[in-house]
């Protein structure tokens, strides 16, 4: 601890301990906590204290006090139990007598303040911290401790409850701790008295019929075993699962997802999710047991596992594609669903479940199929892998929920009816038909598929939500569907889709719901990123409207709309698709897209449209569009002069990016600062370093990477700043040669960036010389500059001496306002 | 009660309900696909449709080929469009005293009814109703008459001749009485007989049943209706929708706790969503412009078209159609516009509220200003100086087979750059476009219909919670196209009771009390008495008087007084008994109590039976039997009236008189 927080130290102690001067903000007491957490780490607690009595007499005066604020005795729990962690100075304390005052029954336990949930909280974090060494134990085992916090497991307060739960996982692990290591299978008879204690009160609730108790045993047992992974941990769940395995005979099972949790921590638990004793026949009568909902996420919990007997994933894996099959069931004519789940018999639970009400239809295939599509891309998922039913039933689903569905049987009749028009099913529905498009399917089903999809994009009430899944979908498939081995061009299916597909492009980039021209935008750039190459695409493309369409959207009334406008646009630009064949109507198709861009860059009243353009011209740039390679370095200078007056800061930073990418391309590639980076050979070799500076000065590179430096946003000025370090470094050699210093230009540069610095941003540089650039360049302390960037605005309020300023300054503001009131 | 149902089409309904002593006609909707039957009347003569083939039987019988013309593998009856009426039949219609109207659409077969059968009653509507059906029957009229038709067809009505027709000839339904359409003097002088309400007025009708109408939510001054006496209720639903549209919103509260609900007027396209639906009209109305082609949207002079206006306003900028000219041809095109200003208080709160700024409340007269929107009583004229290619027209009449829609029919269905845009759900869209095939130009079906669906239906049905529904068949079974769609029919408890055209129902629901009142003088001399704490009860000797539906109860008059002694006799014998009345008894007869009273009053070797109803009580000694019962007591004893009105006093001390 410094001197001077030291010194402050007393004052802020004598605060706290009078009751009269209430600390008005306890975000304070917890910084201050933390502060003191990060001292004893460094330093011996003992040491503290006792260079700072004042502590240890705040810590002895606040529980004496009889109106104490709740929030300063539960901070004096917390922070006894942060000194008292180390066994040193956890015996001073008790030498001192002060422990049993604030934890034993003597403290708040008996008193009113005690109904004040923080002062519960406090005292449980309190022993939390305290309790590290045997001593501690003791001390637990001596004030009947174990006791309190077993009946504050069930507190009206979650976060008492919850840190009592913890706390007593805590205890039971340090009882234990001493022991783990020695022993291999030590029996429970000669455990520690505290933990057998713990063991038995979860034991006698696990039995409890009373299920907030059930609940309770089942969560501390799942940080156990989530959080121990010594051999005892075994030896308890040996001893516990049976009890585990009764809760599920009972009916109906108590605490469902507090017990999938605790079987899938314990499947987990290294020690015991290897071994034969693992909870997998629990997991098996689970399965079996629990409702449809909460069996869902054990089976894709089971699934997930890396070791886990086969029999035990079969069935999982049959839990989870239940539901599914009982849609294809209900709604395919014939019987028997050939590849999923042949002849199950046990699903009218489930089917219950689909058919009792519209919210549980919906949850349930909601979230099997969210776990379906969670299992898909895993290397455990399970094989084989039933690609064809799950397609027919993704597709089933998708028809029943816009109703084309013509289901033979009366539930599959009742289930369309439930999930007809039901968008979150839909919603659900097509993010999986996405994941499903990695394995494809036989070819009448990708048929049946891109037919779903299109019908979906077509539909005039399909929600913008659904559509916008849609699209995503539709992407997934069509570029996989282009990989298919053996297919070259753009495959059969898309071939065959294409030419449907830009029809509805075309009809929902006019919708006139802006969420919908927005993802047909992004779906255009993607498909146009991805197949701009392409000839039939290309052909495709060119001979719809949609190039057209997409231009018209730059002047959206919605600056999204006209963002992704610009992205969409430039892409097309990029692979030259944005000229539509010329009609006589519309003679601009044909113009270069550059003014176009630059007006909304320099006129657009929103971010989004501006930021758009600084992505698009730094891909250009980067890419060597042909309308910037025509005159690279006035469109440099034109973009970094409109940028440097945007009031947006990431468009100013989007701005250096791109001064970024024209520095590489004159000075050679900015790689990481590595002295042994190969630079790769580029297509054109950097020109002479003069003359490159010269193009630096012209583009006016430096004004705008100088005022950038003094940017009020810090990434601005944090990235003008690499990119002059990188700058500098470059040009290290050339400099060299030039002797600091002298010219009269330099002066004048130097002093116009302390006019900047200063806040006045509106002078020009005028135009001047490489050399005294350079010159300037070497003169800012760059390196300074970027410590103190790094090191955050708030880096002065940060330290504990303001804070502990704060708090005293605030008691005296308190007491002024007090005064005032007479 | 009864309700006589005289129309099969759910939102064209026709119904007459007979209540107390009233009978009321819910609603005369005119069912017009029967027009569909019918050549289109083109305003400029057709060679195309002047020199279709005429059509002959299959063994080559040509005697019908003035009558009916063959178009792509369809027959049409090339004649003045006829309609089909409610039915006149089923009761006699000179007996309906009054005739509620809910909505514009819904009032089309008025004249028909009021001039044709004896009617003398009064019709009752909103004003905005009657004006705006006003203008709906002037264009149906004006479009008719101005393509004058020599030709009636009426040899393929012929029974025998139509079971030879292909169909939908073949199956159309009472084709005898299908009539044309009525002419301007027949709806002036049925106008004449409406008398103008608004929303929670109170109408008595003869003092039976009060009717109100209420806000309906679905077009301009369209009203669902009350229909109520002191102890009943019926809650007519017609055409009402919850959406936010321009209408006020529809009054749900008001029809809670009624006995009987009929609903009518539910959308006709249950399974398309409005707003995606006007989404998919802005859609294909830009591409179609941009691509250099026309927008034909046939619709009605009122109601969606101000939607679809206002919805362009919004739209034609941000879609960078500001230039394109939008026209809408109708004879009434004017009136409906500067109607739909004016109605300020029948129209939603956001609108209502724009009158006192003051704005115009529809966006369509900012169109109208800035020259985008142009309208024209019909395609001569001014129109045809106008007239700029690429443009969007709203003409009528949506069946395509009058009105200026045939002439653009006929101009722009050879293109494909054209598009004609269906938003009305009234009429098949497959059916009108029959007579025009082969047709080069696109055709979209985007019906926007905001009436209630199935699942605002539910909701509503369990919010008021009526306690029968009554409402057409249709509606009581999912679609004949998708019978697995059980989700658009309506579902309620109990079932609904379905009706069809030219059924009778009897409402499932009994009439159990009427309001009588009482004469203050005789309400003065009663002398209630607390049988029960809170119950009283008086007797009443009085007249039952009845006039016009109300029932009061008048003092007795006084016997008159004598005024000569011969007379006397006579007229008293004539007066009715006024004698004293014996008073009325209650309570019951505790058994044990009454037999330790006859012991006390020396009566002995009693014994007490339990019967099935009561007790029976042996006086053995006396030989008498008192059979005490919940509703009577006998004493039976042998010819002892002494005994036996010594007994009854007994009795009586156990009971309270009144």
């Amino acid at each position: 601890m410094d001197h001077e927080c030291a010194r402050l130290l007393p004052a802020v102690c004598a605060v706290l301990a009078d009751p009269g001067q209430p600390v008005a903000d306890d975000t304070c007491l917890e910084k201050l906590l933390d502060w003191f957490k990060t001292v004893t780490e460094a330093e011996s607690s003992l040491l503290l204290l006792q260079e700072n009595p004042c502590l240890v007499e705040l810590l002895s005066h606040v529980p004496k006090l009889q109106d104490v604020s709740a929030r300063v005795l539960s901070f004096s729990l917390r922070l006894a139990g942060i000194f008292a962690a180390q066994e040193d100075c956890f015996q001073y304390l008790q030498q001192a007598e002060l422990l049993p005052g604030l934890f034993g029954a003597a403290g708040p336990l008996g008193r009113a303040v005690w109904a004040v949930p923080t002062v519960r909280s406090g005292w449980i974090q309190g022993l939390r911290s305290l309790a590290q060494h045997p001593s501690a134990l003791r001390f637990l085992a001596d004030h009947g401790a174990v006791d309190t916090v077993f009946s504050l497991q069930g507190d009206a307060s979650l976060f008492v409850a919850s840190a009592a739960g913890q706390l007593l996982v805590h205890i039971l692990a340090l009882s234990m701790g001493g022991r783990a290591e020695g022993h291999t299978c030590p029996r429970d008879d000669d455990w520690p008295m505290c933990a057998q204690k713990i063991v038995g009160h979860i034991e006698e609730s696990l039995c409890s019929t009373d299920t907030p108790r059930v609940t309770q045993a089942l969560n501390a047992l799942t940080t156990t075993f989530g959080r121990c992974q010594s051999p005892w941990t075994e030896v308890l769940w040996e001893q516990l699962s049976p009890l585990v395995a009764r809760l599920l005979e009972r009916d109906p099972v108590p605490a469902p997802h507090p017990l999938v949790d605790l079987l899938l921590c314990v499947a987990r638990s290294p020690v015991l999710g290897s071994s034969d004793r693992g909870p997998w026949e629990t997991a098996a009568q689970a399965l079996s047991r629990l409702a449809p909902p909460q069996a869902g996420p054990l089976a894709l919990g089971v699934l997930k596992l890396q070791l886990c007997p086969q029999a035990l994933r079969t069935q999982a894996f049959g839990v989870l594609l239940q539901p599914l099959a009982c849609v294809l069931k209900a709604t395919s004519q014939g019987s028997g669903l050939p590849g999923l789940l042949d002849g199950t018999s046990e699903d009218s639970v489930v089917l219950d479940a689909l058919l009792s009400s519209k919210s549980s239809c919906a949850g349930l295939l909601c979230r099997t199929l969210a776990h379906l599509e969670e299992l898909q891309p895993l290397p455990q998922h399970p094989s084989p892998w039933p690609q064809a039913p799950l397609l027919r039933a993704v597709v089933t689903i998708l028809r029943l929920c816009d109703g084309s569905a013509a289901p033979a049987s009366s539930v599959g009749g009742r289930l369309c009816g439930t999930l007809v028009g039901c968008v979150r099913v839909q919603r659900a529905a097509l993010d999986f038909l996405g994941t499903l498009s990695q394995g494809m399917g036989p070819q009448e089903q990708v048929t049946q598929v891109f037919a779903v999809l299109l019908e979906c994009l077509e539909r005039p009430d399909s929600s913008p939500t659904v559509l916008k899944k849609a699209f995503q979908a539709t992407l997934r498939w069509l570029l996989s569907s282009a990989r298919t081995p053996g297919c070259s061009g753009l495959g059969p299916h898309t071939a065959l889709f294409l030419p449907e597909l830009f029809p509805v492009l075309q009809k929902r980039l006019c919708s006139p719901c802006w969420e919908v021209r927005d993802s047909a935008l992004e779906f255009l750039t993607h498909l146009s990123r991805h197949w701009g190459g392409q000839a039939d695409f290309r052909h495709m493309l060119l001979e719809s409207e949609v190039p057209e369409l997409t231009r018209q959207l730059l002047q959206d009334p919605e600056s999204y709309v006209r963002a992704s406008a610009v992205t969409a646009m430039g892409e097309l630009s990029s692979r030259g698709l944005h000229a539509a064949p010329t009609s006589p109507e519309h003679p601009e198709a044909q113009q270069s897209l550059l003014p176009e861009f630059l007006h909304i860059l320099s006129a657009d009243s929103e971010g989004f449209p501006r930021r758009a353009v600084m992505q698009v011209f730094t891909e250009w740039l980067r890419g060597g569009h042909a309308d910037v390679a025509r005159d690279t370095e006035r469109f440099v200078a034109t973009v970094l002069q409109v940028v440097s007056r945007d009031l947006d800061w990431e468009v100013r930073a989007q701005g250096l990016e791109l001064a970024l990418v024209f520095l590489g391309q004159t000075l050679g590639q900015p790689g990481p600062h590595c002295p042994y980076t190969v630079s790769l050979p580029k297509a054109a070799p950097p020109s002479p370093l003069a003359e490159a500076l010269g193009a630096l000065c012209r583009v006016r590179l430096f004004e705008f990477a100088f005022r950038a430096l003094f940017d009020c946003d810090r990434p601005v000025a944090q990235k003008s700043c690499d990119l002059l370090l990188f700058l500098r470094d470059k040009t290290a050699t050339y400099s060299s040669l030039w002797e600091a210093g002298g010219s009269p230009d330099s002066a004048s540069v130097e002093a116009a960036l302390q006019r900047w610095q200063a806040g006045e941003q509106d002078q020009l540089l005028g135009d001047l010389e490489p050399e005294a650039m350079l010159a300037a360049l070497r003169s800012v302390d760059l390196e300074g500059l970027r410590g103190t960037l790094a090191q955050g605005s708030d880096h002065v309020e940060k330290s504990p001496q303001s804070l502990l300023q704060d708090m005293l300054a605030t008691v005296g503001i308190l007491q002024e306002n007090q005064a005032d009131c007479y | 009660m009864k309700l006589y149902c005289l129309s099969g089409h759910p939102t064209l309904p026709c119904n007459v309900l007979k209540f107390k002593s009233t009978t009321i006609m819910l609603d005369c909707g005119l069912d017009m696909t029967s027009t569909l039957n019918f050549l289109p009347l083109p305003l400029v003569q057709s060679p195309r449709l002047s020199s279709l083939p005429g059509w002959s039987l299959k063994d080559g019988n040509a005697f019908l080929d003035k009558e009916l013309k063959e178009c792509s593998g369809h027959v049409f009856v090339d004649s003045v469009p006829e309609f089909c009426l409610p039915e006149t039949e089923l009761i006699d219609l000179s007996t309906v005293d009054v005739i509620l109207i809910s909505n514009y659409h819904c009032m089309m077969a008025l004249p028909y009814i009021t001039e044709h059968t004896g009617f003398t009653g009064t019709v009752y509507a909103t004003e905005p109703t009657v004006q705006i059906g006003r203008l709906l029957m002037e264009e149906l009229v004006n479009f008719i008459e101005r393509v004058p038709k020599a030709q009636s067809a009426s040899l393929w009505k012929n029974k025998d001749v139509q079971r030879l027709l292909p169909s939908p000839l073949k199956d159309a339904v009472e084709v005898s009485t299908w009539r044309r359409c009525y002419t301007m003097q027949e709806v002036n002088s049925a106008l004449s007989k409406i008398q103008l309400v608004g929303y929670s007025q109170k109408i008595e009708l003869f003092g039976a049943v009060q009717v109100t109408p209420l806000s309906s939510g679905y077009a301009l001054g369209s009203s669902n209706w009350i229909i109520q006496s002191h102890y009943e209720k019926v809650s007519y639903v017609s055409g009402s929708s919850l959406l936010t549209t321009h209408p006020q919103p529809m009054d749900q509260a008001s029809l809670k706790n009624s006995d009987v609900l009929v609903l009518t007027g539910l959308t006709q396209i249950p399974t398309a969503n409005p707003d995606g639906m006007v989404g998919e009209f802005c859609s294909n109305l830009a591409l179609t412009v941009r691509n250099g082609g026309n927008v034909l949207v046939p619709c009605y002079p009122s109601g969606v078209i101000y939607d679809l206006l206002e919805c362009l306003y919004q739209y034609i900028d941000s879609a960078g159609l500001s230039s394109v000219p939008l026209y809408f041809i109708s004879p009434v095109a004017n009136s409906s516009l500067e109607f739909s200003q004016i109605f300020a208080e029948w129209l939603c709160h956001n609108k209502q509220s724009k009158v006192y700024l003051p704005e115009p409340p529809f966006p369509h007269a900012e169109l109208i200003q800035t020259n985008k929107l142009k309208h024209y009583p019909s395609i001569h004229g001014d129109f045809s100086n106008d007239f700029r290619q690429p443009c969007v027209v709203f003409t009528g009449h949506p069946s395509l087979r009058f009105g200026d829609v045939v002439h653009f029919m006929e101009l722009w269905g050879k293109s494909s750059l054209n598009t004609v845009i269906f938003t009305e759900p009234d009429f098949s869209y497959l059916e009108a476009l029959a007579p025009y095939q082969p047709l080069a130009m696109k055709c979209i079906y985007c019906p926007i219909d905001t009436r209630l669906n199935f699942i605002q239906v539910s909701k509503l049905l369990k919010e008021v919670q009526p306690l029968h529904v009554v409402c057409p068949e249709q509606y009581t079974q999912p679609p004949p196209a998708q019978p697995h769609r059980t989700d658009l029919a309506i579902d309620c408890q109990p079932p609904a009771t379905s009706y069809r055209r030219a059924e009778v129902l009897t409402l499932p629901f009994k009439r159990r009390y009427e309001k009588i009142e009482i004469m203050p003088e005789l309400a003065d001399s009663l002398v209630p008495m607390e049988i029960k704490p809170g119950i009283s009860l008086a007797t009443v000797s009085a007249v039952l008087h009845t006039k016009d539906n109300k029932h009061v109860l008048q003092p007795p008059p006084r016997p008159a007084q004598p005024t000569s002694g011969k007379k006397r006799k006579r007229v008293s014998d004539d007066i009715p008994d006024c004698k004293v009345l014996k008073p009325l008894l209650s309570g019951s007869i505790p058994v044990e109590q009454f037999v330790q009273t006859l012991e006390k009053h020396g009566f002995s070797d009693i014994k007490v039976e339990d019967t099935a109803k009561g007790h029976i009580v042996l006086l053995q000694e006396a030989e008498t039997l008192i059979q005490i019962e919940e509703d009577s007591t006998h004493i039976i004893c042998d010819n002892d009236e002494m005994l036996r009105v010594r007994l009854r006093d007994l009795v009586l001390k156990f009971l309270q008189k009144f």
